[in-house]
C-alpha cells in the first residue's frame, strides 16, 4: 500500500480516543474508573447489558456529559463542551436522534451538505441506492430501518475520521442489521477511520470488532483484541472426587457442579494451566472454545461474584 | 452462584444440540453419576432449563432410549436404564466411535498396521503412566 505522505502513516500510531480514570456519579449509578484507549484505524466494539454505562461513556467522549474526574481525549484533542472543530471529525449516532418529520431525506441531504465541509456527493448517492433509500420520500412515513440508515447515511456522507455510533442496530431486522454493517466494514478500508459501536447483541460486535471492551454496572470488566478473546477462553469439562477443589489459578471459575462433574472456564488457557488441572485429580472429559455471547456472560458473572460482599 | 445443571450446552460446538445432550447424557452414565433408575427430568423441563427447544430434547430422548440407555413409561416419566453392563456398553461403544476415527485418520496418513499398532500400544503406556 501507497501512502501519499509520511504523515498517513505517523497518524495510524495515534489514539483515537483516551479515557483515562474517568469517573462520573448519578443518584443511582455510577461510572468508576473508567481507563480505555482505541488506536486510530480499528473497530471498537463495547458490549454490555441494558444499563450498563454504554451510553453514558459515548456520552462523555463527546463533551455531551463532563465527567466528574478524570480524562478525556479524541483524535488528539482534549474534548470539551465547546470544541466544533473536533466534532466536525467525528459522527455520533445515538437512538434520539431526530430528523424533521415533514422534510423529506433530499432536504436533510442538502442541509448537512451545506454544513460540513468534508460532505461526500458520490458517496451520498452510493449510500441512498446501497441503503435503498429514496430521497423523495419523506421522514414521517419512513419505518424503523430506514430511519436509521438515513441517519447514518448522513453521518457517514461526513467523511468523519471518527464514528461514535450508540446501539446503531437496535430493533432492526436482519437485513437492515447487514446492510449497515456491511457499509461500517467499508468505512475502514481507510485504515485512518475509527468505529466505535456498542450494542448488547454479541454477534454484531464478534463479525465487526477487532477489540471488544464488556462493560457492567458502571465498570470495565474486560478489554482485550477480539481474537485474544476467543483464543483465551476455554470451557473444561471435568471428572473430580468429591473433595476435588477447583485449584487456585488465575483467571478460573466453576461454572457447573453435578455429582462427579465439574464445568470450569479459564480466561488464559495454555497447556501449562491443562497439565496443573490434569494434575489436581481431575479427569479432562473435553476443552471447547467458548463464543462470545458464553465469555461475555461469564465475566459479567465473574465481575459480581467479586463485588457482591 | 455456581449451578448445577448437569448439562452444559456449548454455543462454540457445531453439531446439533440434540447430539450434545445425547452425548452429555451418555457420558454421566457412564461415569457413574446417573445410576439405573435414576429419574430423569420431563422434555418439557429439561428444554427449559437447558433454553432448547422442546423437540431438540424429545429427539435426544428418543435416541436415548432406542439405544437402550434410558426408559420411558407412559406418563412416568423417563429413567436410566435398569440393565446389566450398561455403564459398560456406553463406554464400549464410546471406544469403537474413538477406534474408527484413529483408523480413518491413520489410512489418511498411510500408516502401516505395524505402525498405527506400535503407536497404540505407545498411547497405552502413556496413559498408564499418567492415570496410575
Amino acid at each position: 500500500m501507497i501512502h501519499e505522505t509520511g504523515v498517513a502513516v505517523s497518524t495510524k500510531t495515534e489514539s483515537a480516543i483516551t479515557l483515562s480514570h474517568v469517573s462520573k456519579r448519578y443518584r443511582h449509578f455510577t461510572l468508576s474508573d473508567i481507563s480505555l484507549d482505541f488506536p486510530r484505524g480499528t473497530v471498537v466494539g463495547l458490549i454490555g447489558p441494558n444499563g450498563a454505562g454504554k451510553s453514558t461513556i459515548m456520552r462523555i467522549m463527546m463533551g455531551l456529559v463532563a465527567p466528574d474526574s478524570g480524562s478525556v481525549s479524541v483524535l488528539g484533542q482534549p474534548i470539551s463542551s465547546n470544541q466544533a472543530a473536533a466534532k466536525r471529525e467525528i459522527g455520533y449516532f445515538s437512538e434520539d436522534m431526530r430528523l424533521y418529520k415533514r422534510e423529506s431525506i433530499g432536504w436533510h441531504l442538502q442541509f448537512v451538505r451545506s454544513v460540513f465541509p468534508g460532505w461526500d456527493d458520490d458517496y451520498a448517492s452510493q449510500l441512498l441506492s446501497r441503503f435503498g433509500l429514496n430521497p423523495e420520500q419523506h421522514v414521517k412515513g419512513l419505518s424503523q430501518g430506514q430511519r436509521v440508515k438515513a441517519v447514518l447515511l448522513l453521518l457517514l456522507a461526513r467523511r468523519p475520521q471518527l464514528l461514535i455510533l450508540d446501539e446503531p442496530t437496535n430493533g432492526l431486522d436482519p437485513v437492515a442489521r447487514h446492510e449497515i454493517l456491511t457499509e461500517l466494514m467499508r468505512v475502514v478500508e481507510d485504515e485512518n477511520r475509527t468505529v466505535l459501536f456498542s450494542s448488547h447483541n454479541t454477534q454484531d460486535v464478534e463479525k465487526l470488532s477487532d477489540s471488544i471492551t464488556f462493560i457492567d454496572r458502571g465498570r470495565v470488566i474486560a478489554s482485550r483484541g477480539r481474537d485474544e478473546f476467543l483464543e483465551q477462553w476455554r470451557r473444561i469439562r471435568l471428572q473430580a472426587p468429591a473433595e476435588w477443589n477447583v485449584p487456585a489459578m488465575p483467571g478460573i471459575r466453576l461454572e457447573s457442579q453435578f455429582r462427579s462433574q465439574r464445568v470450569i472456564s479459564m480466561d488464559q488457557f495454555d497447556q501449562a494451566a491443562l497439565d496443573a488441572l490434569q494434575a489436581s485429580g481431575a479427569t479432562l472429559e473435553g476443552v471447547e472454545r467458548m463464543t462470545l455471547e458464553e465469555i461475555f456472560v461469564s465475566c459479567v458473572m465473574r465481575g459480581r461474584e467479586e463485588t457482591s460482599p | 452462584m455456581t449451578n448445577h445443571s448437569w448439562i452444559v450446552i456449548s454455543q462454540a460446538d457445531p453439531r446439533p444440540l440434540y447430539l450434545q445432550v445425547i452425548e452429555q447424557v451418555e457420558r454421566r452414565v457412564a461415569v457413574g453419576d446417573l445410576p439405573p433408575g435414576t429419574e430423569l427430568p420431563s422434555i418439557r423441563q429439561l428444554a427449559s432449563e437447558l433454553q432448547v427447544s422442546v423437540i431438540t430434547i424429545k429427539r435426544a430422548y428418543l435416541e436415548l432410549e432406542r439405544d437402550g440407555v434410558i426408559s420411558t413409561r407412559q406418563g412416568k416419566g423417563s429413567v436410566v436404564a435398569d440393565r446389566p453392563n450398561l455403564q459398560e456398553s456406553i463406554q464400549v461403544r464410546e471406544l469403537k466411535t474413538q477406534l474408527a476415527r484413529a483408523a480413518d485418520l491413520a489410512l489418511l496418513l498411510g500408516l502401516s498396521r505395524t505402525e498405527l499398532h506400535k503407536r497404540l500400544i505407545e498411547a497405552v503406556e502413556q496413559a498408564q503412566r499418567g492415570n496410575p
